[in-house]
């Protein structure tokens, strides 16, 4: 992937975070962070632990109330916006510890995704008849195509706390896509995965953001797969924002490579000067 | 001819959502109902249909009642015997307020009533969880006994502070409460409410509606930012399960024991409907009945093993020996299996799958 800033998401700013600040009590999270999400782009987010990248996530789909700072998303401000209604707007996220309805079955993970779609009231639900039995077998349909997109049509009815872990992240996904979201955000899609299953996260990744068109913001810490799959990268540290570009602008920027790496605190041992000068990929 | 879903394939979603989708279930489905209908109103004595068969239909609506907000919704509740109060005490104000209301309406409007009342203390549940909801819940159990108790508008100013159900058909001459009632029409009449509302809850928990409710219960963020708004879940899992509950407690004035006081839905009551629910398995509509039929029936089954054992053995004894083993069963059961008696049953499901091979 080599796609320059601006190619694939010519068509405008989806979301746009401007000098957003969050403290817990003394502790800033984030401290002025401005950045923006285009059209139909894959950004990550990246920093070290601790940087205040889940923050920024909590932060735009409501869950977090950021003290300062706006948020626009589709043109709109929205400072004060809540967990559901930001899912109503089409944000749909993923979790960085799963965060999945363990004792349900993986379709009805999927199902519960596509819960904002459905309209039948209790009544039509406990009769299972008329405009409910009608919207089950609508959304049961949808549900089996996410189903198929990801691969996990043996695992359907099994509860998604037996699954092994990598299932269970792609269940998250799938979670996630049955909202239809225009923007996804990913908390660590890949973390704790071995090299196939990063591997195959990716692709499923990249077919969602070319065949969607969806709008994917990750945070990763794999720095292989976030070179290769990101269009650009915003490097979060201490919750400042410490660079913004596309994959190779950020490799090479030396306070990127401090953040990582550490500081040459003048005279050094010799041997730790080829560390430094290495890309963290 | 083995009970087993093997070799059923399933070639619409229609047929895969069905509300029993393996074929066996369906046909043992009818053998139950046939049974229920037909088979125990012919054999069964006054003595089985009385004492046992109703309070069990209607133990296990409020089994059932409680398993949607504990089993389904994740919140705790100690309140069912105030809410079961609710529904009694609803049913005989609006009995004997309205003669000529029917008593199926009498009831449903009771239920309705119970679900309000349910809704109002259910308002907590968004901020507090776990223990604390329970120890909220128990508020209105003691609130509830307590207004009933002391409040004399509730029981008609009657100077014992209990009532009798009036006389009532459901249609016709078929007398369901009241001292003329029979035993059979009482037992069709609490089979049929018992089913209809146990079939409502299987619908609702199959649909959106439910997996809202186990979203919450399973992980309420993750839940929220899906876009499920906890309040409004939480209450509606208040007011079908209280609904639920109320309209058993109106069976059990009305149909079970005729008459009642308040301090039959003490918290006593909400402990054993509670017990039944965690030995019949949380989270299961079947649950509700084996929990139900399981406190009901084994001490019954207790109390009866000496004569049949032809030992003769003191009744003290007898009652003290039937606590003792019925407490040693319970612990037996949830040792073996913690997920209750439905997951026994689910596992014999899972294994029959797959046999006689090894996997």
């Amino acid at each position: 992937m080599s796609a320059e800033p601006g190619e694939r998401g010519s068509d405008g700013v989806l979301l746009e975070v401007s000098n957003l600040r969050l403290a817990f009590g003394g502790i800033q999270a984030l401290f002025d962070v401005s950045f923006d999400i285009r059209r139909g782009e894959i950004r990550a987010i990246i920093g070290p632990n601790g940087a205040g990248k889940t923050s920024m996530l909590n932060c735009i789909n409501g869950f977090y109330k950021p003290q300062q700072g706006t948020i626009t998303y589709k043109g709109r401000a929205v400072h004060q916006m809540r967990s559901h209604d930001a899912a109503k707007n089409g944000i749909a996220r993923t979790f960085q510890n799963i965060a999945l309805f363990r004792s349900m079955t993986a379709l009805d993970n999927i199902m519960t995704g596509r819960l904002l779609k459905m309209r039948a009231n209790l009544l039509w639900d406990a009769l299972y008849l008329g405009p409910a039995r009608r919207e089950e077998l609508a959304h049961r349909a949808f549900a089996e195509r996410i189903i198929d997109f990801l691969e996990i049509q043996a695992v359907r009815k099994i509860p998604v706390g037996r699954l092994p872990y990598g299932l269970q992240k792609r269940v998250e996904l799938g979670r996630a896509l049955a909202a239809e979201p225009e923007l996804l955000l990913l908390d660590e899609p890949m973390g704790g995965m071995n090299v196939e299953e990063k591997q195959d996260m990716s692709r499923f990744i990249l077919d969602v953001n070319q065949e969607f068109g969806t709008t994917i913001a990750l945070i990763e810490h794999d720095m292989g797969v976030v070179m290769d799959i990101s269009d650009r990268v915003v490097v979060l540290d201490y919750g400042r924002k410490i660079a913004d570009g596309t994959p190779d602008q950020v490799r090479t920027d030396p306070a990127v490579v401090e953040a990582y790496l550490g500081v040459d605190h003048g005279p050094a041992p010799a041997e730790e000067k080829p560390c430094i000068s290495s890309t963290p990929s | 001819m083995f009970y087993r879903e093997a070799g059923e394939f399933k070639t619409s979603y229609a047929a895969d959502q069905a509300i029993f989708p393996i074929a066996q279930d369906r046909i043992a489905l009818v053998v139950l109902v046939l049974a229920a209908y037909v088979g125990v109103p012919l054999i069964a004595n006054g003595y089985w249909l009385d004492a046992i068969l109703i309070p069990f239909l209607v133990y296990s609506l409020a089994a059932l009642g409680l398993n949607i907000l504990t089993g389904y919704a994740g919140q705790v509740s100690l309140g069912t015997g105030g809410f079961m109060a609710v529904g009694a005490f609803s049913a005989y104000k609006l009995a004997i307020g309205f003669p000529h209301l029917n008593v199926v309406l009498v009831i449903v409007i009771a239920g309705l009533i119970a679900a309000a009342v349910g809704i109002v203390f259910g308002v907590p549940s968004l901020r507090i969880k776990g223990f604390y909801l329970a120890v909220a819940t128990l508020a209105a159990q003691f609130f509830l006994v307590w207004l009933f108790n002391r409040v004399p508008w509730f029981t008609n100013y009657s100077s014992s502070g209990v009532i009798s159900a009036p006389l009532r058909a459901v249609f016709g001459r078929v007398y369901i409460t009241g001292a003329e009632a029979s035993s059979v029409d009482k037992y069709l009449f609490a089979l049929t409410t018992v089913s209809l509302l146990a079939l409502a809850a299987k619908n609702m928990v199959r649909c959106a509606t439910g997996r809202a409710w186990m979203a919450i219960r399973d992980m309420d963020i993750a839940a929220e930012i899906i876009g499920i708004r906890p309040l409004a879940t939480k209450l509606t899992a208040f007011a079908v399960s209280s609904f639920y509950v109320g309209v058993a407690g109106a069976l059990w004035a009305f149909v079970y024991t005729g008459t009642v006081e308040p301090l039959a839905f003490d918290v006593e009551r909400s402990f054993q409907i509670l017990f039944m629910i965690i030995i019949g398995g949380l989270g299961s509509i079947l649950g509700s009945f084996l929990g139900a039929a399981f406190v009901v029936l084994v001490p019954v089954l207790l109390s009866n093993a000496p004569g049949f054992l032809g030992l003769s053995i003191r009744v003290a004894t007898v009652t003290n020996l039937q606590s003792i083993i019925f407490g040693a069963l319970i612990v037996f059961f949830l040792v073996v299996e913690p997920n209750g008696l439905a997951r026994l049953w689910q596992v014999g499901k899972e294994k029959l799958r797959l046999w006689p091979f090894p996997y």
